[in-house]
């Protein structure tokens, strides 16, 4: 029997201010704990909230770019609830006028493309941190204020990749619009799921889990696989599913029941007395769509246009806004009108050294023209593609000229078919078989052969040229 | 020059030290003297032990030094604010409220000792303060009013020059009237509330305790104004008040609710009040009847919003940052007798009934309707002041009651605050001045209601009606 998932996802963004949402306080990442607080964010009796003006045009930012409609009028509404990490033992939200909804986000699975719905995206405030030790658990309320947006998809996604898509695209337009860092490990970025499964074909819901405390995208992903595979055999052996929360434990690889609750939860919503409503004039909502940049569909599409790269490859040099600045860089300025090559560099080597390090392409501190003039080695067969992707490595490293390093390792291509000929003839000498198999008529000795000539030169023979030799010498032969 | 000082009020001080016929210094003493004196009877302060004055560096400013006393829900920088609660024991803001700030650039001095009141603002008597009860200076087995039952006390016995109170749902203006002093409740935006600590937020403003209509404007000009601290404070200019005081009253359109009148009103209070219009028609104001009909919802649509936003706002007090602490085995625990020993009966009452109203499936039928209905009174208002400049009505429907007589039944404190609710569901202003006694020589309040922001016509009619009789000349004899 074939399980189908439907998945919903709620994603928790840190906004970037410079200062926390109902405060002035900074929020700047890792600073000694409570040391940016105020009575305000540490919910001291007589504070008032007073509302950032740069967190709610984040906010709307946001929606405009995932395509919602954003409410004229919307208020904040406090959700009441007890737990140390909040100071006021009520978080400031939103609840039934939230700042916008209904949105779209497209992903790509593959060659496929998909419309996840967004139910809403809603501005409100994180909470502090809790630091257990042996005896005593300490607050941190650094992170008490900072603004948050809640990005909560319909269950339109189906399947863990689409989980993954989803998430990606939506870091994606965060980290284009320069309103989030996204960094999950710091807990800029925090996503939680809903998942249900039904057989193929049914229409009605199946009884949802919610998961939580999954620390990366992969994790999500691991987690929902998990958690369909748990889900179908529950169902498949006749099994209910319990309507529960399930904590990921990414040692374990697997879901596990959070302690169950004493009683249902009831926030008790109601308007934020501090804070009266506002609205959000139209003009202003212009204002702010003036200012967001192009987005990486529509990068990814003019990426295709301009330079005639594949969809596959666009989407991979546009995933990361620095990366795509990086890479529309050097395309252009690629003299040739076939983009290929700068492009297999770009998504090759380029971005793998780029991983390597958990940098974006600019992080790897090489220009575009020293790249270029690297390839531009390459091509005049200067030096051989093997060697280049050494001295990259190098000029990365030591943030030195291609030319340097070439000449100091001595990794000039040899083209010079006189001073290869010696290579040939040991080679040869040293490979009786595959010569008697290259004079049977077995073409792909000669591959091979020209293979144990590139070890021998070092990399830096031109395999062209070592062909062409060899291939005379073993007529002679 | 040996002149009694604590007898005097807020301007008159301010004229004599211009004058130099007094000293700070003198004005201070007599005040400490006053208190130490008078205080153990009244016991309008709580903390008593504490420094008594906390001298302001600035006291340069329009109130050259003089100090003001301030009820114990209003945030000192240092000095002890605990909401007459033992949940808040021991808490020191380490900020001002901004009126406070704004009463130091003007040179107040901000009284050390803070006044005593129902804990958290829950009351109608400073019967339900953790440091016992403050008794009513004209008769000490009565209570003074609440809940800023000690700052009205403490300026009707000349133990304070002015005060400051809070006002939710007459928590200024009936203890005003219970102590025969002036009272003021702003309109709601007119004054920060940043720094004093809620009860119900969009009900509570701070306003002056004075004993005359005078001070009151005095105080009210320092205190007012937007602050960017308080969104909910309304950025609006602030008008000159003293230029109210013209005692020109001629043609002022006054209404008198009927509503107002009907059930549980004092034989001696509507006398009082009866007495109060012929002489606001006197000085040549018309005075008119008219229906506020949804006045009877008032009660019950207070309860439910006041207690529901209660309810929230003092879910902060759970024993993590600050107050008391009952140390147990885990966090719930902790948090369960925290707020059980911490929190007196009345709070408790509030608590529990605003967390019902809000609760899932009650909150459509409890608090929305509540604000529904709230718009419906604040509409009466708006239509009643299209045509009328102010309207009067007793401030409570009796005088102050003895000490004990209520506790035990909370309906009826609540019914004490029947004529005073609306004005904070309607967030407009309100004033109450002295208007005469009882047969028992208790203090009767006239309230004064006008548009929202048209607090100079509260002082206008107030100050004619106040200037045309002897009621707050009256003092009582501690």
């Amino acid at each position: 029997m074939d399980y189908q998932a439907v998945i919903g996802l709620e994603v928790h963004a840190h906004l970037k201010t410079r200062t926390k949402a109902f405060c002035g306080c900074p929020t700047e990442f890792g600073a000694p704990a409570n040391s940016q607080v105020c009575p305000v964010c540490l919910g001291f009796p007589g504070s008032l909230p007073v509302l950032n003006k740069a967190a709610l045009d984040f906010a709307v930012k946001v929606a405009l770019a995932l395509n919602c409609t954003v409410q004229e009028f919307t208020k904040l509404d406090r959700k009441n609830y007890f737990y140390p990490d909040l100071p006021k033992n009520y978080q400031i939200s939103q609840y039934d006028l939230p700042l916008s909804r209904n949105g779209f986000l497209d992903i790509f699975t593959g060659k496929t493309r998909k419309r996840i719905g967004i139910t809403r995206v809603h501005l409100e405030e994180d909470a502090g941190k809790l630091i257990h030790q042996e005896s005593v658990s300490l607050v941190d309320f650094n992170r008490s204020g900072i603004p948050l947006l809640e990005i909560v998809s319909e269950p339109d996604i189906n399947s863990p990749q689409e989980a993954y898509a989803y998430l990606t695209a939506l870091k994606s337009i965060l980290e284009y619009l320069e309103v989030s860092d996204c960094d999950m490990e710091k807990g800029s970025l925090r996503c939680d799921a809903n998942i249900s499964v039904r057989k193929a074909g049914e229409k009605t819901l199946g009884t949802k889990a919610e998961l939580k405390n999954m620390n990366s995208f992969k994790a999500v992903r691991d987690a929902l696989d998990y958690e369909i595979l748990r889900q179908s055999e529950e169902v498949a052996s006749g099994n209910a599913v319990v309507q529960e929360t399930r904590l990921w434990d990414a040692g374990k690889q697997k879901t596990l029941p959070m302690r169950a609750k004493e009683e249902a939860k009831d926030y008790r919503y109601f308007p934020e007395p501090d804070l009266p409503p506002f609205i959000i004039r139209a003009e202003a909502i212009e204002e702010v769509r003036k200012g967001i940049p192009e987005m990486p569909r529509e990068k990814i599409s003019r990426f295709m246009s301009d330079f005639g790269i594949s969809e596959y490859d666009a989407t991979i040099l546009t995933s990361r806004k620095e990366d795509a600045l990086f890479a529309e860089e050097c395309i252009k300025e690629y003299p040739e009108k076939d983009k290929k090559t700068v492009t297999n560099w770009l998504i090759g080597p380029l971005l793998s050294e780029a991983n390597n390090r958990n940098c974006a392409l600019p992080g790897l501190r090489i220009t575009a023209k020293r790249l270029l003039g690297l390839i531009s080695l390459v091509e005049r067969q200067e030096i051989s593609g093997l060697s280049a992707k050494t001295v990259l490595t190098e000029m990365i490293d030591s943030g030195r000229e291609a030319g340097e390093i070439i000449k100091e390792k001595g990794l000039s291509q040899v083209s010079d078919s006189a001073s290869l000929e010696s290579v040939a003839d040991e080679v040869i000498r040293e490979n009786v078989k595959s010569v008697a198999d290259f004079k049977q008529g077995k073409e792909s000795a000669l591959m091979f052969l020209v293979g144990q000539a590139m070890k021998k030169s070092r990399g830096k023979a031109n395999p062209k040229v070592i062909q062409e030799v060899l291939k005379r010498r073993l007529a002679d032969a | 020059m040996n002149l009694n000082t604590s007898t005097l009020t807020a301007h008159e001080l301010i004229e004599k030290l211009d004058g130099r016929e007094i000293t700070l210094e003198e004005v201070l003493s007599g005040l400490r003297e006053r208190i130490n004196k008078i205080d153990p009877q009244v016991k309008a302060y709580v903390r008593r032990n504490e420094p008594q004055a906390a001298v302001n560096p600035a006291a340069a400013g329009p109130l050259k030094g003089i100090p003001v006393t301030v009820k114990d829900n209003i945030c000192t920088e240092g000095l002890n604010t605990e909401c007459c609660s033992h949940i808040l024991e021991g808490f020191r803001p380490p900020y001002d409220a901004t009126v406070i700030r704004k009463l130091k650039s003007a040179g107040a001095t901000i009284l050390g000792l803070k006044a005593n009141m129902d804990e958290f603002a829950f009351g109608s008597s400073t019967e339900n303060s953790y440091f016992g009860p403050t008794h009513n200076p004209w008769r000490l087995d009565c209570v003074p009013g609440g809940s800023s039952g000690g700052s009205a006390a403490a300026v009707a016995a000349d133990e304070a020059v002015f005060a400051l109170g809070s006002d939710t749902g007459g928590s200024i203006r009936q203890p005003a009237a219970f102590c025969g002093v002036v009272g003021m409740k702003p309109t709601y935006g007119r004054v920060s509330r940043y720094g004093l600590i809620a009860f119900a937020s969009s009900l509570d403003q701070i306003g002056p305790i004075t004993k005359d209509v005078e001070d009151c404007s005095l105080l009210l000009g320092v205190i007012s104004g937007h602050d960017p601290l308080d969104s909910t404070s309304v950025d609006a200019p602030v008008p000159d008040y003293g230029k109210s005081l013209d005692r020109d009253i001629k043609g002022l359109k006054i209404a008198i609710p009927k509503e107002y009148f009907v059930e549980g009103m004092e034989a001696q209070v509507k006398e009082a009040l009866e007495e109060a219009v012929s002489e606001l028609k006197k000085l040549g104001a018309t005075v008119k009847e008219i229906s506020l009909p949804h006045t009877k919802y008032a009660v019950p649509v207070y309860y439910i919003v006041a207690t529901a936003e209660a309810s929230s706002n003092l879910a902060r007090f759970d024993g993590v940052q600050y107050g008391l602490r009952i140390k147990s085995e885990n966090l719930i625990e902790m948090y369960k007798k925290t707020r059980g020993e911490g929190f007196g009966q009345e709070a408790k009452r509030r608590v529990i009934l605003g967390t019902f109203a809000l609760s899932h499936g009650y909150y459509e039928a409890y608090y929305l309707n509540a604000l529904k209905v709230r718009t419906l009174i604040k509409r009466d208002f708006d239509g009643a002041f299209k045509e009328f400049d102010c309207i009067v009505t007793p401030t409570s429907p009796s005088a102050a009651f003895k000490i004990g007589e209520k506790v035990e039944d909370p309906l009826k404190m609540y019914l004490s605050d029947i004529y005073t609710i609306s004005a904070n569901l309607a967030g407009i202003p309100a004033i109450s001045v002295p208007c005469g006694f009882t047969g028992d020589n208790l203090p009767v309040g006239l309230q004064i209601l006008a548009r929202p922001f048209d607090e100079g016509t509260l002082l206008k009619a107030a100050f004619a009606y106040e200037q045309a009789t002897v009621w707050h000349k009256m003092k009582p004899k501690v």
